[in-house]
């Protein structure tokens, strides 16, 4: 009842091509931003943004990322993890070697950087599809993280490749507190992701999903695959690049390469399987389930133990995580193989209907 | 159908082309030409080699011999995307839709090569890339118009029904304002009305746009009716050339459908 | 030279853990053309259940290994159940997605049930060099090497025998190439599933114990399996005499990058060499030594 789009009727293509092009939409995102610009930074804890937000964010960011290459461009991806340590360190190393480079310059810079490595590992994808294509960009993963700690020159000649951050600021202003940071992400991620869903609605999207869908008959409409195929690498690359240089300068503060580990990988592939492939909401929606799982988890697994006197040790919990991710990911995949963004316009159009059931 | 045409340039013509795959022979030495706005039919038994004919034309596959005029440019091995640069446009045997974007969106496709925005003009939606959208969407609009499709643009193609796919598919290919469209076998597995509607469609294409068509169908008499001339394709070589009057009454053609030892 | 054949022959011996791992990927790929990345997984699973059976309860060889196995059999008909059935013609990346869920399901189940230590494995074999090569020709080669290398042969012939030779064979080729068809033409899928999954575990199993043995039972058995992807993509993935060629080819040729590469770059060469490999390999030979080229009809 609240969600009819009845009365709303376009009267040019532009209003029919909008970004939202039914109101509630509009409405409902203006209230979401306005809680998360507004109502969160004066609300929440130092807590909630350290150890949750902030890294939903920036997972989103990541997520986006391997979506647009694995989930538009129908080119799967193991390697995400090594993007985003290719655009962390090259960030952390722009900012330290170039004097009175602006702090949001080397991230864009540490994103490039990751697009560059993106394309010459997305090189074999002209000759290789579905899992082939996946083994290479484990070799990616594999070899990225050995070559920046073997090369020290990269982490500045610390041991096993730690590279410190220094704090953020920008043109004087310091980004010191967590709601400081946690603003700088919301505002970047949010930036991105409308350049994302920008790019998706238009040529080069189509050229993507055409890639994916049918790569002999995309050619014979005349997309080039060469560049369709190098362009999603690196795109992809640069959304990871930059939620790498995010995660050590407004996240951690100090990571080193092994942290953007294979693992890190599956965790974020796993977000885009949950969130659903090839969709931008599906990034943030995916995201935050895989952040907030093992939050969740650890304190039910706190609550029962407390309950039912029973001791457990942290391995437990970590293998409890396991065991969840990987029957959640079974799940979705039979059961709604589209993931919670489908399960959110499902939910949209039940609104449309309700209270009546048809 | 019109004496015009009979008289009309030559705007593709297939010299002495061989295609085998491993040791199939697909195609022997076929040779023939298409006449500026005509309907050339390409028929034959299956296996005949007529869906090879036209991936051959088209760029998909590469001929090991023989070679492809096309407005006068020759060429012995062709590629999907020069040949759609060219201005050739086909549909396929086998629907070749992306299945998970919209009627819309695949039709926008077909105007691929007619948009010029960058990649950052993309991401911001300004500019070249917001006019060239709402250009092409005007454009697209007119075909779906054309095809009568409006009630399904939003659908993504995977739901449609055969009929209505491949109806898409040629939306698609007319999208892209083809010189040459090639269709293979666009009335498969349609009922009378459908057929009639494809039929309409594509002499309209025809009348209208000056589009030449090749085209693959078993429907003889589809085949009567649209073509201007017909050629017979048979275990890949070519067995009749001509006016489709010439062509029913040749005996060797009826031999080939009637499964006669040669 | 005596060490360049000592790092040769110790590589080639590794190569053929690889090839067991392989195995159990071919296996599962020839007969339902899912990529099954929880092959590593089940290495893990299988070997944990054994040493468990031993010792939580005290279980002979014989009995520990039987154990093992009807669990083996157990997880792969419920893989088949609760997994395969429902994705029955997905698209393979989703059947792929599927495995790499099932991987880490097990992967936390094992380690729930059977903890997180390093469990010491003895199959009665020692890693003492062989005396003879070691007084003639002054070569270290390790007798449980040889002894996993002749295991793994025989397994190999025993499942060539299977593929070729027997009904049910015929009916996995049948499936791998095409579920729908081969329902068509009465092959129970859902059996054959259950089947092969099992004769997995059982890969699984062998190549756990015989993992365990050298190494410990313990969670980095699963980077192992991921090893054995360069492996498939040298062999090709339907490719049993392909499993154990590039797995030979790879533990070679990672023992000697390593070892003569390695000082120069700074070492740790083994993480990665073989992926890169596999890399090069599928920019030339996409379809792998022994694998099928295929051809996309429009």
């Amino acid at each position: 009842m609240f969600y009819r789009e009845a009365g709303q009727f376009k009267t040019s293509y532009g209003a029919d091509q909008a970004l939202f092009p039914i109101r509630q939409d509009r409405i409902g995102l203006a209230v979401i931003l306005a809680l998360a610009f507004v109502a969160v930074p004066l609300l929440a804890s130092q807590y909630l943004f350290n150890a949750i937000l902030i890294p939903l964010l920036i997972f989103s960011l990541a997520a986006i990322g391997l979506n647009i290459l694995t989930g538009y461009a129908g080119q799967l991806s193991l390697g995400s993890a090594a993007f985003m340590a290719v655009g962390a360190v090259a960030a952390y190393n722009f900012d330290l070697r170039v004097p009175g480079l602006p702090i949001l310059i080397s991230f864009v810079l540490g994103g490039l950087t990751a697009a560059a490595v993106g394309v010459a590992f997305g090189l074999p994808s002209l000759r290789i599809k579905g899992f082939y294509l996946a083994v290479a960009t484990l070799a990616a993963q594999f070899f990225i993280p050995w070559l920046l700690v073997k090369v020290s020159w990269f982490s500045n000649h610390s041991s096993s490749g730690v590279i410190s951050a220094r704090p953020i600021a920008i043109l004087g202003y310091a980004f010191d507190t967590p709601a400081k940071r946690y603003l700088l992400v919301l505002t970047i991620v949010a930036l991105l992701a409308l350049a994302a869903k920008n790019m998706v609605r238009s040529r080069i999207g189509r050229a993507w999903m055409a890639v994916r869908d049918m790569d002999v008959a995309a050619e014979v409409v005349g997309i080039r695959m060469l560049h369709t195929k190098l362009t999603a690498f690196a795109v992809s690359s640069f959304y990871c690049g930059v939620a790498g240089a995010l995660y050590a300068f407004a996240y951690l503060g100090s990571v080193q390469p092994e942290d953007f580990n294979l693992d890190l990988s599956f965790r974020i592939l796993f977000m885009i399987i949950v969130g659903g492939v090839g969709s931008i909401l599906g990034s943030f929606l995916g995201a935050a389930f895989i952040t907030l799982l093992p939050i969740v988890l650890d304190r039910a697994l706190t609550a029962v133990a407390l309950q039912y006197n029973l001791g457990f040790d942290s391995g437990v919990a970590s293998m409890l995580q396991l065991v969840v991710f990987g029957a959640l990911i079974i799940f979705f995949l039979v059961v709604e193989p589209q993931g919670l963004a489908r399960l959110w316009q499902i939910g949209k159009e039940k609104l449309r209907l309700w209270p009546f059931p048809y | 159908m019109s004496a015009a045409r009979n008289s009309a340039e030559v705007i593709l013509s297939v010299d002495n082309v061989s295609l085998a795959f491993g040791g199939v022979k697909a195609l022997s030495e076929v040779t023939f030409d298409v006449r500026e706005r005509e309907v050339r039919a390409i028929i034959g038994p299956n296996g005949a080699g007529k869906s090879s004919m036209l991936n051959v034309i088209n760029g998909v596959y590469h001929p090991q011999q023989g070679s492809i005029t096309f407005r006068g440019e020759v060429r012995q091995r062709m590629n999907p995307h020069r040949a759609a640069v060219q201005g050739i446009a086909r549909t396929f045997q086998n629907i070749a839709l992306f299945k998970g974007m919209s009627v819309l969106d695949n039709i926008m496709t077909g105007r691929m090569l007619m948009m010029k925005a960058t990649l950052i003009e993309q991401a911001l939606y300004i500019g070249r890339n917001r006019r060239e959208e709402l250009a092409q969407r005007e454009k697209v609009e007119e075909i779906i118009d054309f095809l009568q499709i409006e009630h399904i643009r939003k659908t993504p193609v995977g739901r449609l029904p055969y009929g209505l796919q491949k109806r898409v598919e040629l939306a698609r290919a007319l999208a892209a304002e083809p010189v040459l469209l090639l269709l293979d076998e666009p009335m498969a597995g349609m009922n009378v009305e459908e057929k009639e509607d494809m039929c309409r469609f594509i002499l309209d294409v025809n009348d209208e746009f000056g589009t030449t068509i090749v085209l693959i169908e078993h429907d003889m008499g589809v085949v009567m009716d649209l073509s201007d001339r017909i050629v017979v394709l048979d275990y890949g070589r070519k067995i009749a050339d001509g006016l489709p009057d010439e062509v029913r009454a040749d005996q060797t053609v009826i031999d080939a459908y009637l499964g006669v030892a040669h | 030279m005596s060490f360049f054949f000592e790092v040769l022959i110790g590589g080639l011996l590794a190569g053929v853990m690889y090839s067991l791992v392989a195995l159990g990927f071919v296996l599962i790929y020839k007969a339902s053309g899912v990529f099954n990345f929880a092959q590593g997984s089940m290495v893990l699973f299988a070997a944990l259940t054994y040493v468990g059976m031993q010792e939580k309860f005290g279980f002979p060889f014989w009995l520990a290994f039987l154990v093992a196995l009807a669990v083996m059999v157990l997880v792969g008909v419920l893989t088949e159940r609760i997994v395969l059935r429902p994705l029955v013609n997905q698209p393979q990346i989703s059947l792929f997605m599927a495995t790499i869920g099932l991987a880490f399901f097990l992967e936390g189940l094992s380690q729930l049930i059977w903890g997180t230590d390093v469990h010491p494995l003895s199959l009665g074999i020692t890693d003492e060099p062989i005396e003879s090569l070691l007084t003639q020709f002054n070569i270290v080669v390790s007798k449980f090497d040889v002894a996993a290398a002749i295991v793994a042969g025989l397994l190999v012939a025993v499942l060539a025998v299977f593929f070729n030779r027997t009904r049910i064979g015929r009916a996995l080729r049948a499936v791998a190439d095409d579920h729908q068809a081969a329902l068509a033409v009465g092959i129970p899928l859902k059996q054959i599933w259950a089947i092969v999954w099992s004769v997995a575990g059982f890969v699984a199993l062998v190549a756990g114990l015989l993992w365990g043995a050298r190494n410990g039972v313990q969670f980095a058995l699963t980077f192992v399996a991921l090893k054995a992807l360069p492996v498939l993509i040298l062999g090709g993935f339907e490719s049993v005499a392909g499993a154990i060629v590039g797995g030979l080819i790879i533990g070679a040729s990672e023992k000697l990058a390593e070892v003569y590469i390695g000082p120069h770059v700074g070492g740790g060469i083994e993480g990665w060499f073989a992926y890169v490999m596999a890399l090069l390999f599928l920019l030339v030979r996409p379809e792998g030594l022994f694998g099928e080229k295929h051809i996309d009809r429009v």
